[in-house]
C-alpha cells in the first residue's frame, strides 16, 4: 500500500499529497503525521492539497481532524491550494473546516508559518 | 371514401390546389395584416406551396395520424416554419393562424367536391378538421419550444454579464453583485470568483452587494458559502456595500455574521484590503 510522504523542512513538516485520497490512505496520513509531528517535534505542518480533485465527507473530516490534532501537539498547521471544485464540496457538505488555517499556495504557507514563529 | 383520402384527392389536382392556395394566401395577408408583416408575400407563396405539397403527400399514404411516420416532413417543416416566426417576434395566435386559416378554403372545397351529399361531407370535414387541429397545435407547440430556448439562452446570458471578476490591485479582486441573488446564481458567482482566485493568486476577494436590492436569510446563507469557501481556499473575503436598510434587515433576521468583515461601502473595503495585503497609501 502507498503512503503520502512527509518531509521534513528544519522545524516544519511538508506533506504535499500528490494521488488522489481514498480513506485509507488518509486514516494512515493521520497515524504518520502525528507520529512525525511527536518524533521531530515539528512547530509547523504545511498540508499542500493542491493536486486534490475529489472529496466526499470523510476526506474532509478527516482533514479537519489532522490539522486539529497537529495542532493540539503543538504545531501549527496550514491547508494550502485548495481548487475551488473541492472548497465549494466542502461548503456545500456543510463542512467549513473552523480554526484551520489556509493559505492559497505552497510558498504563502511557509511565510505563514515562518511569521508567526520567528 | 374516408376523409383523408378525399383530401388526398382535392389536393392531387393542380387547379384545385391552385384555387385553395390563392385563397389561403387572401385569408393569411387578413389575418396577420396590421402587424410588422415581417413576411414578404413572395415567402409566403413559397411556404404555403411547400405545406400543400407536403401535406398532399402525407395524406395520400391514407394515414390520419399526425404523429406517424408519413407527416414527419410536413411536421419538420412546420416546425421551422414556426421557429423562424418566433425568432421574427410573431406571436402564437399569428403563427397559429398559418394553419387554421387554411380551413375555409379547403372546406369550401370538399364542400365543392361533395356537391349535395351532406353525410360525405360532414365526415371529410371531421376528417380535415382533426388533421389540422393536431397540425396547428404542433406548430404552437414548436412556438412555444422555441421561444423558451430564447428566454433560456437570454438567462444564460443574463448570468455571465452580472457577475464579472475585476481586478483591483495586485492580489485584490472585487465582484460587484446585480440583481437578486440565487442559488444558481450564487454557483456561477463563486465557480467563476474562486477560479480567478487561483488565476491571479489573488488574497483578497470584496464582495460587493451594492446592487442586491434584498437580502434575506437565503442570500445571506449563499453570501457566507461563498465567504467560507474562499476561506478555505486560503483568501480573504470583504463584504463592502452594505446599505442601512440591509443592515437592519441582517440583524432582524438574527444572521449571524461573525467572522465575516464587511464595510460600508467599496472604497473602505479597498482601503482595508491594500493594508491587508501590505500596501500603505499616501497622498
Amino acid at each position: 500500500m502507498d503512503r503520502i510522504p512527509i518531509l521534513r523542512m528544519g522545524e516544519f513538516l511538508l506533506v504535499s499529497i500528490q494521488v488522489d485520497l481514498h480513506d485509507q490512505l488518509v486514516l494512515q496520513l493521520q497515524d504518520d503525521l502525528t507520529n512525525a509531528v511527536h518524533r521531530h517535534a515539528a512547530r509547523g505542518v504545511l498540508i499542500d492539497i493542491s493536486a486534490v480533485e475529489v472529496v466526499d465527507s470523510f476526506i474532509g473530516r478527516m482533514i479537519s481532524d489532522i490539522s486539529s490534532m497537529g495542532r493540539i501537539l503543538g504545531a501549527r498547521t496550514v491547508l494550502v491550494g485548495m481548487r475551488p471544485a473541492v472548497a465549494i464540496t466542502l461548503v456545500e457538505l456543510g463542512l467549513s473546516l473552523p480554526g484551520v488555517e489556509t493559505a492559497l499556495t505552497v510558498e504563502r504557507g511557509m511565510l505563514r508559518l515562518r511569521a508567526e514563529n520567528s | 371514401m374516408t376523409g383523408i383520402t378525399s383530401i388526398a384527392d382535392l389536393l392531387g389536382s393542380p387547379v384545385k390546389q391552385q384555387t385553395i392556395q390563392t385563397q389561403w394566401l387572401r385569408n393569411l395577408s387578413t389575418a396577420v395584416s396590421g402587424t410588422r408583416g415581417s413576411i414578404s408575400s413572395d415567402e409566403l407563396a413559397k411556404q404555403t406551396q411547400e405545406f400543400l405539397q407536403l401535406l398532399s403527400a402525407a395524406t395520400r399514404s391514407g394515414a390520419s395520424d399526425v404523429d406517424g411516420a408519413a407527416y414527419k416532413p410536413l411536421r419538420d417543416f412546420l416546425e421551422g416554419v414556426s421557429r423562424s416566426r418566433a425568432q421574427q417576434g410573431f406571436t402564437s395566435a399569428e403563427t397559429a393562424m398559418f394553419i387554421f386559416s387554411f380551413k375555409q378554403p379547403l372546406f369550401e372545397q370538399l364542400h365543392a367536391a361533395n356537391g349535395t351529399n351532406a353525410a360525405a361531407l360532414a365526415q371529410d370535414i371531421w376528417a380535415a378538421t382533426q388533421l389540422l387541429d393536431a397540425l396547428g397545435l404542433h406548430t404552437i407547440k414548436a412556438y412555444q419550444l422555441s421561444r423558451e430556448d430564447v428566454i433560456r439562452r437570454q438567462q444564460e446570458d443574463m448570468l455571465e454579464l452580472s457577475t464579472p471578476v475585476v481586478k483591483l490591485w495586485d492580489g485584490i479582486l472585487a465582484l460587484p453583485m446585480i440583481g437578486t441573488l440565487d442559488s444558481a446564481r450564487t454557483q456561477v458567482v463563486m465557480e467563476s470568483l474562486l477560479n480567478r482566485i487561483v488565476e491571479t493568486g489573488s488574497e483578497v476577494a470584496i464582495l460587493d452587494i451594492t446592487g442586491v436590492p434584498t437580502v434575506d436569510t437565503l442570500v445571506a446563507q449563499h453570501l457566507l458559502k461563498t465567504v467560507t469557501a474562499l476561506r478555505l481556499m486560503g483568501a480573504e473575503c470583504i463584504i463592502s456595500g452594505v446599505r442601512p436598510q440591509i443592515a437592519q434587515t441582517i440583524v432582524h433576521l438574527g444572521v449571524d455574521l461573525q467572522g465575516v468583515t464587511t464595510k460600508a461601502n467599496l472604497a473602505d473595503a479597498l482601503a482595508l484590503a491594500l493594508k491587508r495585503t501590505g500596501y500603505t497609501v499616501s497622498r
